[in-house]
């Protein structure tokens, strides 16, 4: 077990030096200031708005643009946890940077936990900051702050760490590139599936909502992120809370315990089977 | 006594290709052993697996006693890839340091000057893998192997990109390895560095060990020189035979100058094996 700290400041360090990292930086700043002109624009002529009575427009404004920044936010933090994963076995080892590290006495597993550690290490601070980043912008700008703060950000994390999780098992078997090109091509297909549940909750479709929730629970980033999506506006009710479920970054249907619960667990049955697999590679 | 490295009806088969074939081998305690063998005739898999890079099919390798690839067995090994690669940012001297944590060697500032100056890098210590040449790179990796004095040590073509000095410089630290009793196994395509410094050669031929001995036990007798005041010519036979011969000559009023018993080099005894293979 002394080998995981090694091996995390190993991967932390080697994520510093990569180029991904400043690239991610730089546009993180560019989402950051294009996220403040939109919110001061928006809610400098929310007053010009003429909402249907029952409608909040400030909430539903603070909501959908929080819920935007949200998504921009999962979405470069799996950026970073791709870039920082998508080689780790096959492409390292074709590389020639695996061998001198697994010929150590390290078990195989342990090396790759570490990995994983070291990797949501640097993507969990890098969500924690752009998310809070987002909710102060919003909040500033537009005097709207979510419901619940806490575990949306948890849940953003989770569904990063989660997704370099399954970057890494991609890497016992792809190389770097295909890899990258399938966990984006999963990550997207996530995506779209939660935007196929949202259109058939708002028409009633119970086809599309049930093939949404079992793609959601297929890829539970998905769920967490539509879970984080209800959390920010856990206690906003009536039409505000109606029309804000329909809005594709304003609410959510798939949200729960349950969808935690099976989050941790599927991270648990990927990591078994990565080290599984790992530990039978040759290299 | 346990061997430093003992492989039992070691096989490994990729598909229908069999990279080995069932090989025993066995490297003892302070032992250079030399592997030699075309390219895919299964050198590199056999160090692989002795290391734990790769499993094998069927048979069993052990290090020590340890099964190969157990963390007993990486303990008591250093390793040096044919294709490696050293993260760019790391210096000599933090590159080290990371495999000094890693083997669990608490050898310390000391140990990390003595390996550098052991592969003449002393003077990059602080330099980045990146600023260094493809031979100094390999002359670090030779020391990454021999952090914390592991006892055997499997090395996998650690001259390929070393110049003439640079491959001195790594025959006299495998005759230093050798004064300290490390075990070496030494995978490599330069026979007269392995005729050099091996206690023994390992020929392996598609998978398979079709020769193995001492490098004096492989050569061959080819002849006997002799130069009279005749000119020099050739006789038949071995060195238990020059007495006879010279007296002989002596007998029939020849004047002998020089005798030289001549024997088959590794090259010979090599090609001899192989059959003129290459891959």
């Amino acid at each position: 077990m002394s080998a995981i700290p090694i091996i995390v400041g190993y991967t932390l360090r080697e994520a510093l030096r990569r180029k991904v990292f400043t690239v991610v930086l730089l546009l993180t700043a560019g989402f950051l200031f294009l996220y403040w002109l939109a919110n001061h624009y928006l809610f400098r002529d929310l007053s010009h708005i003429g909402a249907p009575n029952g409608i909040d427009a400030r909430g539903f404004a603070g909501a959908t643009m929080f819920g935007l920044a949200m998504f921009a936010t999962l979405f470069l933090g799996v950026v970073l946890a791709v870039f920082l994963t998508l080689g780790a076995v096959r492409g390292d080892a074709e590389r020639g940077l695996l061998q001198p590290l697994v010929v150590r006495p390290i078990d195989r597993p342990t090396l790759l936990f570490a990995r994983w550690l070291g990797a949501v290490a640097v993507c969990t601070p890098y969500v924690w900051g752009v998310y809070a980043a987002g909710m102060v912008i919003t909040g500033l700008t537009g005097h709207w702050w979510p419901d619940h703060i806490v575990v949306p950000a948890i849940e953003l994390a989770a569904g990063v760490a989660l997704i370099a999780s399954l970057s890494l098992l991609g890497s016992v078997f792809l190389t770097a590139t295909a890899n990258g090109i399938a966990i984006f091509m999963v990550f997207g297909a996530g995506l779209v599936a939660g935007l196929l549940g949202t259109i058939g909750h708002g028409l009633n479709s119970p086809t599309l909502k049930h093939a949404a929730v079992v793609a959601a629970y297929i890829v539970p980033f998905e769920a967490l992120y539509q879970d984080a999506l209800h959390e920010i506006t856990a206690t906003t009710t009536g039409l505000t809370g109606f029309l804000l479920e329909l809005g594709p970054f304003g609410g959510a249907f798939i949200h729960g315990t349950s969808v935690r619960l099976w989050a941790i667990a599927y991270i648990a049955v990927v990591a078994v089977v990565a080290a599984l697999a790992f530990s039978r590679r040759d290299l | 006594m346990t061997a430093a490295l003992t492989a039992r009806g070691l096989e490994k088969r990729y598909g229908s290709t069999v990279a080995l074939g069932g090989v025993d081998l066995e490297v003892g305690e302070g032992e250079l052993v030399g592997l030699l063998g075309p390219n895919g005739a299964g050198k590199s898999t056999l160090v692989k697996i002795a290391c734990g890079l790769v499993r094998p099919t069927r048979g069993r390798a052990e290090v020590r006693g340890a099964r190969a690839g157990s963390r007993d067995a990486k303990r008591q090994l250093g390793y040096l890839a044919e294709l490696f690669r050293f993260p760019g940012w790391y210096s000599a001297d933090e590159l080290l340091g990371l495999h000094q944590r890693l083997a669990g060697s608490a050898g310390g500032a000391q140990e990390r000057t003595e390996l550098l100056e052991l592969v003449g890098l002393s003077e990059a210590r602080d330099r980045r893998v990146e600023q260094m040449s493809k031979g100094m790179q390999q002359r670090l990796g030779l020391a990454q192997a021999l952090v914390g004095s592991p006892p055997l040590l499997l090395l996998d073509e650690p001259t390929s990109a070393l110049d003439p000095v640079g491959r001195r410089t790594v025959r006299l630290l495998l005759e230093e390895l050798q004064r300290r009793g490390t075990s070496v196994l030494l995978n490599s395509h330069l026979l007269s560095e392995v005729e050099l410094v091996c206690d023994r050669v390992v020929i392996l031929l598609r998978g398979s060990v079709v020769t193995e001995g001492s490098p004096a036990d492989l050569s061959k007798p080819r002849g006997i020189e002799i130069e009279t005041d005749e000119g020099t010519t050739m006789h038949d036979g071995t060195r238990e035979d020059v007495p006879r011969l010279v007296a002989d000559l002596v007998a029939a009023g020849r004047r002998v100058y020089g005798v030289r018993v001549l024997t088959s080099t590794l090259e010979d005894t090599y090609l001899e094996a192989v059959g003129g293979e290459t891959s």
